[in-house]
């Protein structure tokens, strides 16, 4: 007689060595070199032969359907073997190079693009946004569609400088890396928390909810015998952390929401050290369904990059052999009192120096 | 697609050469209410210029205090099909490595169970299955279990460990990433699937200072690859790029940031006694230069976004160490020494929702390397301190004092 399976917990995930192609577990540690060959098209060699990854874009927020479409493009191609980036793409992977053109062409034929190897905008890092977030400022998928749409040549074809990321987050929480992007899209809120007065003392841990403010301009306080918080609209600066902890104080204002552009990010150590994103345009209004604003302001600073930064120069050291004065004269980018930091460590990037250029 | 499902906002996300993810969620809309009213509720917060989720909730399978999302509509009168639209986040595969009979499985779980949608991935790492109902998350636990798969982490836990390619196919792999991110999720189960830290703890490994999973950005740990010896030069390789006239003095010489490469001829001379892996040579001639034999990796600690003090990188603590078979769970025990040191030292002396970055930045480096039994390294800091401000602990006292 059939009887339920016993319920297991703790199991981990699966090794991940059934999920390798032969040929990879053959070359596994020994890979000897590997080439570009185009577009979204990478060969990588070892000694028992060579393997070829063909990149796919992907909205990264995907349906069964989409997944079985990669299922049955990977039996048809790459013996069922593929894998994802930690951009998001997909990468299939081959054995056979005579593969490689009729599989691009049925991905095209899908309405996928190939592309995002080398210097190439590659897929966008991207949060929730309004799909499935409750404290997102801006929606996050949307604006990666229509970014992208601006930029697709830039996935398609490697005609930039060199490599360039691009990450959208939805609030400062930043679940994606934008702090460390080429250009960050970062939605933000502009006004204070409201509180929620009849709700907060059952919802929320006031000693909590006070400590939560990295500024302390959150009190406890004493509204008709109950006790609530009131914040010091002075000292926010609309971070959301309070909301994490208390729901009774959202910050979600559909007037003052927005959007900022930040840029010069890198995570690798090539040549230079890692740098953080630095910011470029404080706020940009929400205008869905496409963002106008947005999209013109990030194609704007690809184009500058594009057309002034050396080979193999990333956004931020472009910047750093021109200077920020010249970046914000060549984008036409307004310089304003929000440019300059006013929280931990502010002094860490005033210019101590006559390093000027004029 | 269904006839009652007007969205002429989103409609305009479907123009356009990249793909759209509207056109893709309406593929579900016929037969997935929850696609169906996820996609309205998105039509109108594109209208109002805002979300309409709860603050989420505690909801989670049995025995398990991370894992699942909660997630409410706002507005469930009018939106039922995502009245609930919990997560469930799913241990991914090292390195993301899938097949398609493996994938299809999870596929069926998920449209029987869930909305059919997904993240691939979250930014932890994790597969994300996107929406479902309270009711459905035990049994949709249940069925992936039976298939060999378990639940990430959320909260103040251990998130899933996540590394790049690796070995399985990159030449620059310092160590074996897959295993290793394998072996830390195994070993950590409980401290992966029941929230007990201060806050959160994301391990990530990257094979080599290209850092292809942005560990130094986003990760409380990140292990990264680096060699200590010399970079390994074809020289028979590095004549034919000059030869096929790749600019290799512009583009590789004066790149190098400690100007320790010359090239006479077609030969190339590396003066590794000054280099500082930074990978740029390695990267733009693959054919000719490789990393060195003596691999293993760094250990950098405090990575985080913004909230609350700041973002910060991972700076470094233990400069380089190396396990000798990455196979061997008794290799990794100087590994795990050391982490379950930082985990308990933090424990101890941190505050709640304070990130191990910011707890290392509030009781000092030198503090934090003392409760963790390491030596401070001048490998570990850009300098030594600027200001005179140095808490001594020896000095001499006088004779018969005291």
């Amino acid at each position: 007689m059939a009887t339920e399976a016993k319920r297991v917990t703790d199991i981990g995930p699966p090794h991940y060595e059934k999920f390798l192609h032969p040929l990879i577990k053959e070359n596994y540690g020994k890979w000897q070199f590997h080439d570009s060959l185009g577009p979204g098209l990478l060969s990588h060699t070892g000694p028992a032969g060579t393997i070829y990854s063909v990149r796919m874009s992907s909205p990264r927020l995907v349906s069964s359907n989409f997944l079985r479409m990669v299922c049955d493009l990977a039996e048809k191609y790459s013996d069922g073997y593929f894998r994802f980036t930690s951009r998001n793409n997909v990468e299939f992977l081959l054995q056979n190079k005579d593969n490689i053109d009729p599989l691009v062409k049925e991905i095209n034929e899908h309405g996928q693009l190939v592309g995002g190897t080398d210097n190439s905008i590659s897929n966008v890092v991207h949060t929730q946004g309004w799909v499935h977030c409750h404290s997102s400022a801006t929606d996050a998928s949307g604006l990666v569609k229509v970014v992208m749409d601006e930029l697709a040549e830039y996935f398609t074809e490697q005609k930039l400088p060199h490599k360039l990321r691009v990450a959208v987050a939805c609030c400062l929480n930043m679940c994606g890396a934008v702090h460390a992007s080429d250009i960050a899209i970062l939605g933000l809120h502009r006004t204070p928390p409201r509180i929620d007065n009849d709700a907060l003392p059952n919802q929320c841990e006031i000693p909590t909810t006070v400590a939560s403010c990295p500024n302390n301009a959150i009190r406890p306080t004493s509204i008709e015998g109950k006790t609530t918080v009131k914040v010091d609209e002075d000292k926010c600066m609309y971070c959301g952390n309070c909301f994490t902890v208390c729901p009774a104080m959202p910050l979600a204002d559909p007037l003052n929401d927005g959007v900022s552009i930040w840029v010069g990010g890198k995570i690798s150590n090539a040549r230079t050290e890692p740098m953080f994103t630095k910011l470029a345009i404080p706020y940009l209004p929400n205008n869905p369904p496409r963002w106008p604003e947005v999209t013109d302001a990030v194609k704007n600073i690809v184009e500058l990059y594009a057309a002034n930064a050396r080979p193999f120069e990333r956004v931020g050291e472009w910047i750093d052999r021109i200077g920020w004065e010249r970046f914000f004269d060549m984008s036409g980018i307004e310089f304003t009192k929000y440019h300059l930091d006013d929280f931990r460590h502010a002094g860490t990037t005033y210019r101590r120096s006559l390093h000027n250029r004029y | 697609m269904a006839d009652d499902l007007k969205t002429p906002l989103l409609d305009e996300l479907e123009k356009g050469p990249w793909p759209s993810f509207v056109t893709d969620i309406k593929t579900l809309a016929d037969k997935s209410e929850m696609a169906k009213d996820l996609l309205r509720q998105l039509e109108k917060s594109y209208e109002d210029k805002r979300g309409y989720w709860k603050h989420g909730g505690l909801v989670g399978v049995m025995g398990y205090g991370g894992g699942v999302i909660g997630r409410y509509s706002a507005l469930p009168d009018e939106f039922p099909g995502v009245s609930h639209f919990h997560t469930v986040r799913v241990n991914q595969t090292s390195g993301w490595f899938y097949t398609s009979d493996t994938l299809r499985e999870i596929i069926d779980i998920w449209d029987e169970h869930g909305s059919g949608l997904y993240n691939m991935h979250g930014s932890t790492g994790d597969m994300v299955l996107l929406g479902t109902r309270t009711e459905e998350l035990e049994p949709t636990f249940r069925a992936l279990t039976e298939k060999g798969w378990d639940l990430g982490g959320s909260g103040s836990d251990l998130r899933t460990p996540s590394n790049c390619v690796g070995p399985a196919r990159c030449e620059n792999a310092c160590f074996d990433t897959l295993e290793m991110a394998y072996k830390i999720t195994h070993r950590y189960q409980d401290e992966l699937h029941r929230p007990m830290f201060n806050y959160k703890y994301k391990i990530k490994m990257s094979g080599c200072p290209n850092d292809c999973t942005a560990a130094i950005a986003r990760s409380d740990m990140a292990i990264i690859g680096i060699w200590k010896d010399d970079i390994k030069v074809d020289q028979a390789e590095f004549a034919k790029y000059v030869d096929e006239g790749f600019n290799v003095q512009e583009f590789v010489v004066e790149k190098c940031p400690t100007s320790c490469i010359t090239v006479e001829g077609k030969e190339i001379n590396i003066d590794n006694s000054n280099c500082v892996k930074c990978m740029h040579c390695i990267n733009r001639l693959p054919h000719a230069l490789h990393v060195g034999d003596e691999k293993g990796f760094a250990i950098n600690l405090g990575a985080k976004a913004p909230i609350v003090e700041g973002a910060l990188f991972a700076s470094v603590i233990i400069p380089f160490m190396t396990i000798d078979d990455y196979k061997d769970d008794d290799a990794y025990e100087e590994f795990h020494d050391l982490l379950e040191r930082i985990w308990e030292f933090w424990d101890e002396h941190g505050t709640s929702r304070e990130r191990i970055g910011e707890f290392i930045e509030r009781v000092s480096l030198a503090t934090f390397l003392e409760g963790i039994g390491v030596d401070p390294s001048p490998k570990q800091v850009k300098a030594p301190r600027d200001n005179p401000y140095i808490f001594y602990e020896e000095y001499y006292a006088e004779e018969g004092e005291g």
